[in-house]
């Protein structure tokens, strides 16, 4: 067994309304990729960004190479050989790929001398077996070639300890593959690698040991060879169990279409065509990028569509705007809510009436006691967990705020709703009671589309699923057909 | 390295070539404009929004504004005014408090907006109030004079305004400070953080650089600018009145803007942001060369200002575009 490399003990992190860390636990070997797992939401990232310097926990130690430490910014971390690969890309789109990977470190003086960036930037991309021009500006790549960037970024550190926060979810196989590659390498080297990955196949191929976190608590370590890949789920999932489905039976006749869509195209969506049937929910699975939000988006007319028709109830319907879209029942709550989903700095009763005010108006003034009352009712219904109406949204936990937004769309009677990434960022708790309420609503006749990139979640929740591959349709998979390799399988098929 | 010429450079020749098309427009449509004496008043009148113009370049890129340069301008030239009529300052250390002066405010202006997060809009209306109100408690509200080409220290006219044969020595200097800070955006690591931040703070502060630093520093520069300016508005019209020159800083703005910088940060070029400045000052020229009264200047510059705008809208539309099919 090779030395210890890093040791963290009794991480505690709190945000606002969250326990993020409790008491949390990590170690890492020379020359050794650990695997961190666990449900979105479980603490992996926060973790890492403590180990990083972007977050200070409020206590916990951290020992590298024998050594306490406290890091109190990213450069201190960096400084003492840690880099990571973020999840979400952080690149400087005007800049170029040999300035984006070398920022910071241009020179030793006040003048910059590209050349000597770009000679280093095509080494390294050699080295990487990378086949991109070093003066390319990053906003002119592709998603995968900018998750390359990032890790070229990261390696060109020489650090001690790299961390790779899903660094495949935007790579083809064969990129993994280079890498794996690449990882393997710099094992040899002896740098410490910390993998956070959702992808099973991918912990065991290239992981040591695997570390699996639960709400921000550490759950057990395991030997990556040894350990069975059910037994790491059920780590991850842990007591908790999600209601299921009661899914459409097939031998019954399917209840009517709803929404039928064909072929719909844009610059991201190519000719897809689908129905949806009453009381249905409907999986759209795929990578990220396939073009499924870009799909959900032109059925609720927020983007330009280039060829394509929709029919509600067999009648064929213009959708020009998210206003027509509405008007006609068609509800679609984003995947980013604090951005296009919710008033952050308004209360919980004025989040809810929003879409519909106009019927709270009487002589032109707004009546705050037709809000509130409506506004309880459905707080009740869906159970938000608020202290009163009243409350500001951005008090309220992630789970809380999403159930706002059901609220605001049950209240404009959508009967078609699309729910994108509906348990993004949303503890383990709270994510069951999305799925009850999601359930409940089918029950009732609304037709429902989920988007996730969670495959438990679609596994969970579908009673069927239309699996998307760079914006093309290539399968749409019935109750009996959907489990999780067949949709890898047409999720990554060109 | 071409490939780097193609990806800026579109926008800066379509603005240098607006700038040839203004100017064909005057020398056909206006009296007299392409003869020596309106030549030099098109150099003239460049100076001092040329050097703010400059300055608020560097935090216009950051994805941030500055609204007090016009202010502080102002407010640095009163202060030098006081400092010379009422201290009895010698006019070299006078010129020297000026930028001195101008600097400070942009400190400021860098504090508020990185130590106390304050948004750059906000920070700098203050800072634009501030400055203006300081100028008259400063001077008193009263008109301060600084010396003519017929007083002793003559010299700082014609060194800084016009030489004796009316040469307008600013253009000299205008050249030397564009040179300078050419050098820094695109040759220093000061510049390489300016672009950065205005492209993605957040990638740039967990590369672990000290976004604050830079950041500050744009707005520094900016300052600096701004008291620079305040000496060739001085030399050129030696009477400095409190609570005058007001919109400078939107003029300077403007020249930024049709020049290609784009407001949101990441993207703009000084060279354009000159262009911009010599597009502004044809067309005041002109325009007064075809007798038209001032009013119409404003106007035609709100036009400029749009139709730059709308082209680097249509433009980055198009290259989305591009970039989605490859």
């Amino acid at each position: 067994m090779s030395e210890l490399l890093l040791n963290m003990e009794g991480v505690e992190k709190y945000f606002p309304g969250v326990h993020a860390l409790k008491k949390c636990c990590f170690d890492l070997r020379k020359g050794e990729v650990h695997a961190l797992v666990g449900e979105n939401g479980a603490g992996k990232s926060t973790l890492m960004k403590v180990l990083t310097g972007i977050f200070i926990p409020e206590s916990g130690q951290i020992t590298l190479e024998s050594k306490c430490v406290n890091f109190k910014s990213p450069r201190q971390a960096q400084l003492a050989g840690i880099s990571i690969v973020h999840q979400e890309l952080n690149l400087m789109n005007h800049l170029t790929a040999a300035q984006n990977i070398f920022i910071g470190r241009e020179s030793d003086g006040l003048f910059l001398n590209e050349k000597s960036i770009n000679d280093k930037t095509l080494e390294l991309f050699k080295k990487l077996n990378i086949k991109l021009d070093p003066e390319e500006k990053v906003g002119n790549l592709s998603v995968s070639h900018q998750q390359m960037i990032e890790i070229a970024k990261a390696i060109s550190y020489d650090a001690k300890i790299i961390i790779f926060d899903e660094p495949t979810a935007t790579l083809t196989d064969v990129e993994i593959e280079e890498l794996f590659k690449i990882m393997n390498e710099l094992k040899s080297q002896g740098v410490g690698m910390v993998y956070i990955s959702h992808r099973m196949d991918e912990i065991k191929k290239i992981s040591d040991r695997v570390t699996v976190l639960r709400d921000g608590e550490y759950i057990g370590t395991e030997d990556s060879a040894k350990v069975k890949i059910d037994d790491i789920i059920h780590m991850m999932v842990g007591r908790i169990t999600y209601e299921e489905h009661k899914k459409i039976s097939d031998n019954k006749e399917k209840p009517p279409v709803v929404l039928k869509v064909e072929n719909m195209s844009s610059k991201d969506v190519n000719n897809v065509s689908f129905e949806l049937h009453k009381g249905e929910i409907l999986g759209f699975a795929g990578l990220i990028g396939a073009g499924r939000t870009e799909l959900a988006r032109l059925i609720f007319g927020a983007d330009k569509k280039t060829t394509g028709e929709i029919y509600l109830d067999g009648k064929k319907v213009n959708v020009k705007s998210p206003h027509d879209a509405v008007r006609l029942g068609i509800g679609y709550l984003s995947e980013d809510r604090k951005r296009y989903g919710l008033s952050l700095g308004m209360s919980v009763a004025n989040n809810i009436v929003m879409p519909n005010l106009d019927e709270y108006i009487t002589a032109g003034i707004i009546s705050e006691k037709k809000i509130k009352k409506i506004a309880s009712e459905y707080v009740d219904k869906i159970n938000i967990k608020t202290p009163s109406v009243g409350q500001l949204v951005k008090n309220l936990s992630g789970g809380n705020q999403q159930k706002v937004i059901i609220a605001k769309w049950l209240l404009k009677n959508s009967d078609i709703l699309i729910f994108d990434e509906p348990t993004r960022g949303i503890d383990v708790g709270a994510k069951s009671e999305i799925y009850k309420i999601i359930n409940k609503l089918a029950k009732s006749g609304k037709s429902i589309i989920i988007i996730s990139s969670e495959l438990p979640e679609l596994l969970r929740m579908s009673d069927r699923v239309l699996v998307m591959c760079e914006g093309t349709h290539t399968a749409t998979l019935e109750l009996d057909q959907i489990n999780q390799n067949t949709i890898m399988k047409y999720a990554t098929q060109h | 390295m071409l490939k780097s010429i193609r990806n800026s450079g579109t926008h800066k020749m379509l603005a240098f070539a607006a700038l040839i098309v203004i100017y064909i427009f005057f020398a056909i449509a206006g009296n007299n404009f392409t003869s020596v004496s309106t030549t030099l008043n098109i150099l003239a009148s460049s100076y001092y929004v040329g050097f703010l113009a400059l300055g608020v370049t560097f935090v216009i890129i950051t994805g941030g504004i500055d609204l007090s340069i016009g202010a502080v301008m102002m407010c640095s030239a009163l202060v030098g005014g006081q400092l010379y009529r009422n201290v009895g300052l010698p006019i070299w250390a006078v010129l020297i408090a000026m930028i001195a002066f101008g600097t400070l405010i942009g400190w400021v202006n860098g504090l508020l907006v990185t130590k106390l997060k304050l948004p750059p809009f906000i920070a700098t209306l203050g800072m634009m109030m501030v400055s203006l109100g300081l100028g008259s408690i400063i001077t008193g509200t009263s008109t301060k004079n600084f010396p003519t080409i017929l007083e002793p220290d003559g010299w700082f006219s014609r060194v800084f305004f016009r030489t004796e044969s009316g040469f307008p020595m600013g253009v000299v200097y205008l050249i030397i400070f564009f040179i300078f800070t050419f050098i820094i955006l695109n040759k220093t690591k000061i510049g390489r953080y300016i672009y950065a931040i205005g492209s993605n703070e957040e990638a740039v502060r967990l590369s672990g650089i000290k976004v604050n630093v830079w950041k500050g520093l744009a707005f520094v520069i900016s300052g600096f600018a701004a008291g620079l300016g305040s000496i060739f508005y001085a030399a050129t019209y030696t009477v400095i009145i409190p609570n005058t020159g007001n919109g400078i800083e939107l003029q300077a703005i403007a020249a930024v803007v049709i020049g290609g910088t784009s407001l949101s940060g990441g993207k703009g070029s000084l060279t354009g942001t000159m262009i911009g400045v010599f597009i502004m000052s044809i067309l005041k020229n002109g325009l007064i060369s075809m007798n038209l009264p001032a009013p119409f200047q404003t106007f035609f510059t709100g036009i400029v200002v749009l139709g730059a705008v709308l082209i680097d809208v249509y433009r980055n539309k198009k290259a989305n575009k591009v970039k989605k099919l490859s």
